[in-house]
């Protein structure tokens, strides 16, 4: 039996929650306080996952950056990957908060959103 | 000279929530002033998650949650005067402001609503020894640099204070490519949130040195380094534990400062620990008919509940402009042992209608201790909590039977009683 500490990172009240490992299975979860907290504890152990905030360089926006997300959280192990992958990518502005800037990154399932509008300078 | 029943000073999110709502309980006759080009403040360079968990039941980027109120504003229709700058805020609420279009104007407001927010404690503020090269900046300077402008501000990074845009920046300069060698706390444990402390550090092993501080900045034209050393209890640095680390930049999240020039010069009494005006439990300030929300008021953690103090201080304007003046609030709110501060100051427990929430900050970490609201010698709640800690700000609900068992010439204090 081994037993993982995790801080919770969902929301700021921050829970300290007890998983219950044995041969990579999740015996119990214990100190979460909601589902979504759950939810991150057992990624947590066995896939844990981070949503990546950035910016990707715009043109001829009013700004010469855009602030974009994944739109899902992604595997923690990826992060560096799909950053070096952003590093690439310039959007023409207009951009509408929502708009998906790259579709399925690295093939992951998860789509970049931008997470503001960038009007045309 | 203009006529407004709200002035709102400050477009970020104390002033976006505060205008949306007065709006949608029916004051439309209300304007915003900012001095920035755009509205929305500091959220607009908070392009990480965890925004809005509260308010909208989902985790947002700061500039997403700011757009949710920006669209609200622009729906509505909101008066909104952008990069304008008030100079002066007089007691009978007339708003001298100035603009490159209009020059010097004056507004007679029935109700003004301070949301200036608040600006970061620099360097001279905790006289760090050593040189003065290029390299040295606040976190939230680093922070628009990286997310609204595009440049990377060094390459190799210590970081001065564990505060939550510190521990941002820890992250956000890594994904970057920058080197965060250490963040360096001189309390015995961080200012920031835990998730922070988690997913910003932790994630990338970037150490986090408590206790200890930066005894000195080298370096001629750009920064090359800098001396930490361990403090002890008195946080005096133990010389024999300092070391050299060579870095480019020195980025300080030291504390912030909410920002009342304009409040002072109207003659509103401030708090000397949150350095924002005294209020009471409508938010109003020391001057009738002037309230304050957001990080003017106090420096907030999360900007869900800068939002719900900026619903409350539009009701309270609307609820001045309509019946005018309320009456004195006679219990004095005080901060006891192991509590920095609590607002609101004071209270007229005729003037809340079910329940008031205080917000206080702990003066240190404690676990398992007891949240404490006592009258001279009678108690008014205990509440267990299991953790306390300064870089979490603490809320407490009183309900109007509980404080009307209050003696008013004792007041009520909250304390944290442990053990």
């Amino acid at each position: 039996m081994e037993l993982k500490e995790i801080t919770c990172i969902v929301c700021p009240l921050g829970c300290r929650i007890q998983v219950e490992m044995e041969g990579g299975e999740i015996k119990s979860v214990k100190g979460y306080s909601c589902s979504r907290g759950l939810e991150y504890a057992k990624n947590e152990v066995t896939m844990p996952k981070r949503t990546i905030t950035t910016s990707v360089r715009a043109i001829g926006g009013h700004l010469p950056l855009l602030s974009v997300r994944t739109k899902e959280p992604v595997p923690k192990e990826k992060i560096q990957e799909i950053m070096l992958e952003l590093a690439k990518v310039e959007v023409k502005a207009p951009v509408k908060i929502g708009d998906v800037v790259v579709k399925n990154i690295l093939g992951t399932g998860v789509d970049i959103i931008a997470t503001r509008n960038l009007y045309v300078k | 000279m203009l006529n407004y029943d709200i002035v709102i000073i400050g477009g970020g999110p104390a002033g976006l929530g505060a205008a949306v709502e007065a709006y949608e309980k029916g004051v439309k006759n209300i304007v915003i002033i900012e001095r920035d080009k755009y509205l929305g403040g500091i959220l607009q360079q908070c392009i990480h998650n965890g925004f809005g968990l509260q308010e909208f039941k989902e985790e947002l980027t700061g500039p997403e949650y700011a757009q949710r109120f920006i669209d609200k504003v622009e729906e509505y229709d909101i008066n909104v005067m952008l990069e304008t700058m008030v100079l002066e805020i007089t007691p009978d609420r007339i708003v001298k402001a100035v603009n490159s279009k209009e020059g010097v104007f004056t507004i007679k407001a029935g109700a003004i609503i301070l949301a200036m927010g608040c600006r970061e404690r620099p360097r001279g503020a905790i006289m760090i020894p050593g040189t003065r090269p290029a390299g040295i900046l606040t976190a939230g300077t680093a922070q628009r640099y990286v997310n609204m402008e595009g440049y990377l501000p060094g390459k190799e990074i210590v970081i001065l204070g564990s505060g939550d845009v510190g521990l941002i920046m820890a992250r956000r300069l890594t994904l970057e490519g920058a080197k965060v060698k250490a963040v360096v706390e001189l309390m015995p444990y961080s200012s920031g949130l835990t998730r922070n402390i988690v997913q910003c550090l932790e994630d990338f092993n970037i150490p986090l040195l408590l206790s200890h501080t930066v005894i000195e900045i080298h370096g001629k034209d750009r920064v090359e380094g800098v001396t930490i050393a361990k403090v002890d209890e008195n946080r005096e640095p133990i010389m024999e534990t300092a070391q050299y680390i060579s870095c480019d930049t020195l980025i300080l999240s030291v504390g912030l400062i909410p920002e009342n020039e304009l409040s002072q010069k109207a003659g509103i009494e401030l708090d000397p620990i949150t350095g924002g005006p005294i209020v009471n439990e409508m938010l109003e300030t020391s001057v009738p008919g002037i309230f304050a929300c957001g990080n003017v008021l106090q420096v907030h953690d999360l900007v869900d509940n800068v939002t719900a103090e900026a619903r409350l201080a539009a009701n309270s304007a609307i609820r001045f402009i309509r019946e005018g003046e309320f009456g004195k609030s006679s219990i004095i709110v005080k901060a006891g042992n192991g509590i920095r501060y609590v607002v609101p100051q004071k209270i007229n427990v005729d003037n809340i209608e079910k329940r008031i929430k205080f917000r206080m900050r702990p003066v240190n970490v404690y676990n398992n201790a007891m949240l404490v609201v006592k009258s001279g010698d009678k108690y008014l709640l205990r509440q267990k909590r299991q953790r306390l800690t300064p870089g979490e700000m603490v809320d407490v609900n009183l309900s109007k039977d509980i404080l009307k068992n209050a003696n008013f010439e004792e007041g009520i204090v909250f304390l944290v009683e442990e053990g």
